[in-house]
């Protein structure tokens, strides 16, 4: 091949193919991704940078701010961590046990990405809060459910469980039964075969379910704003703030706020998909 | 085969009877506390003062404007994203071209931002402090606290639903059986409509569905840019706020059994599609 056809090739946008209509749906779909999304994002990014880096951090340092941060990714980091727990053994007996009504069971782990948030939202209020079915036996043993960080976690629990068992699941469903057969007979019993050459497998799409329920947590409104009891300093999420700080008129501090969760959740989605890539080379599929 | 003996010839490759028993007790506590029992009070709080009071909070003026207005804006959103997926989907499947996969991470973008963040960012946009909102607005067209914003900010948060779902199913079908039709003397309208069409419409009716529900159901970003105008700006999770807040619980709970309904029946037709038309839909849903 000659130099200028190897360049050619190179600086050509797209391979030739016979299928027409490349330049009509790129286009449409680039101008209409720019317009939905790309120009409102950038004006959010626009609007921060017009603050002055003195405001910036005055709005970043105020103890409220500091207090929603600090209460919304440290309720999503304990749900998460909830959720890759139990999801991890929903998940398991979904795919490897016989029961009647096993379907049901997997349809009904996709109900919290069906049902709308404030619906989930009072409802957990309502089962939770000291006068609620579960949280009357709570209470009896002395523990608040509702209206502090505790209810913000039940929330985000709920929120986020799906999200860990269908990462888990496709991989689980993978596993080749001959690896298991093959430590029972080297003589693992079964907690170690599980425990030493099942989890290893699963960890990376175990670390993709927690890293994908982490990001939802942070960010969600809807199902916590209900059960949270809103308190400022104690039980205020950080997308709350946002709204009250709108409600204020006050766009810049809503602004900065905004600002430093997208970022946050630009980092997650990198770090999602460096484990991904991770994975990929070190078991060869995605997690 | 005696219990005795078979405990005896159990498989390797499972756990003990016991073990067994103990993480599906704990799998299935754990959904009926956090998935199955937040559901059922929905329904009972609603019909708690029985059928009766039920239909009146139904009746009432303002929720009917609700329901109109949810309607509307999935009526208007959700095409407005099919159009966009099937686009989106076309160029990126059947083509080869730079860029391709940054174009397919910021497809999945809105997934990652917070609903909350998902309003702001047209608040920005279109509020009082910005160069197109008091433009538009001396030309007679009001955005924000008003339907084409909650349309606006509902196609963003429903942005990638059908577009993911059909990029890896049309993906994995390549491009054979277009190249075919159009070799036969097909034009590329034909042969998307009698070739292609045919081909993925089970999964774009999954990514129609699950796009509706969020539609539907979206509750932060709409909260933000909708201004909470009783009978003109309120959609149904957003009345069903306003209902609970002004401690009206059996119409909120009434409202809100209208949407648990549709994330039932969202389910269930999910759950069919995926049992009898697994395989042409299957792509989009496992990684």
């Amino acid at each position: 091949m000659t130099t200028s056809a190897a360049a050619s090739v190179r600086w050509r946008v797209r391979q030739p193919s016979v299928i027409p209509g490349f330049g009509l749906t790129l286009g449409f779909s680039l101008a209409y991704l720019t317009l939905i999304i790309l120009i409102p994002l950038a004006g959010l990014v626009w609007r921060s940078a017009s603050l002055s880096g003195a405001e910036f951090l005055a709005i970043l340092t105020d103890e409220r701010t500091i207090n929603a941060l600090e209460v919304s990714f440290g309720t999503a980091f304990i749900a998460a961590l909830v959720n890759v727990v139990f999801g991890v053994i929903v998940a398991w007996v979904i795919v490897r046990y016989e029961f009647p009504g096993r379907r049901i069971v997997d349809a009904v782990v996709d109900l919290p990405f069906a049902l709308p948030t404030a619906v989930a939202g009072i409802a957990l209020a309502a089962l939770y809060a000291p006068n609620g079915w579960v949280g009357q036996v709570l209470n009896v043993f002395g523990i608040k459910a509702a209206f502090n960080p505790t209810g913000i976690v039940i929330a985000l629990v709920f929120i986020g469980l799906p999200f860990v068992v269908r990462t888990v699941q496709p991989i689980m469903e993978e596993i080749d039964r001959e690896v298991e057969e093959a430590a029972a007979t080297l003589g693992a019993n079964r907690f170690q075969t599980v425990y030493r050459v099942l989890l290893p497998g699963l960890s990376p799409a175990i670390l993709t379910g927690f890293a994908l329920a982490f990001a939802r947590g942070v960010g969600e409104y809807g199902s916590v704003i209900f059960i949270a009891g809103n308190i400022p300093y104690v039980s205020e999420i950080a997308p709350l703030l946002i709204v009250i700080r709108l409600e204020e008129f006050n766009y810049g501090a809503a602004t900065a706020i905004a600002t430093i969760m997208l970022s946050m959740s630009f980092a997650m989605l990198l770090v999602i998909n460096l484990i991904q890539a991770w994975s990929r080379r070190r078991y060869g599929h995605g997690a | 085969m005696a219990p005795n003996s078979s405990r005896r010839l159990r498989s390797p490759t499972t756990e003990a009877p016991f073990a067994r028993y103990a993480l599906m007790t704990a799998a299935f506590l754990f959904l009926a506390l956090f998935l199955l029992l937040p559901l059922a009070a929905v329904f009972i709080e609603a019909f708690r003062k029985g059928p009766g009071e039920f239909f009146a909070s139904m009746n009432d003026p303002d929720t009917l404007a609700a329901i109109r207005l949810t309607l509307l804006v999935a009526v208007i959103a959700v095409p407005l994203n099919l159009v966009f997926g099937m686009a989106a989907a076309w160029a990126i499947a059947k083509f080869e071209f730079k860029g391709k996969a940054f174009l397919t991470t910021l497809i999945d973008l809105p997934f990652s931002v917070s609903p909350v963040i998902s309003g702001l960012v047209y608040v920005l946009l279109f509020g009082a402090g910005s160069v197109l909102g008091p433009w538009l607005k001396s030309h007679g067209i009001e955005v924000l606290f008003a339907v084409p914003g909650i349309v606006l900010a509902t196609v963003f948060v429903t942005f990638p639903f059908v577009a993911r779902e059909l990029i890896p199913l049309m993906q994995e079908q390549g491009t054979g059986d277009e190249e075919a039709a159009l070799s036969l003397g097909a034009s590329g309208w034909q042969t998307f409509w009698y070739v292609t069409l045919p081909n993925i419409k089970w999964g774009l009716l999954y990514g129609v569905l699950l796009c509706n529900a969020r539609a539907m159901g979206e509750f932060g970003a709409v909260s933000v840019v909708s201004g909470h105008i009783r009978g003109l700006t309120n959609t149904m999770p957003l009345h069903v706020e306003i209902l609970y807040n002004e401690y009206n619980f059996v119409a909120a709970f009434a409202v809100a059994s209208l949407l648990a309904a549709l994330a039932l029946v969202t389910l269930v037709v999910k759950t069919v599609l995926e049992l009898h038309y697994g395989a042409e839909i299957a792509a989009g849903r496992k990684h």
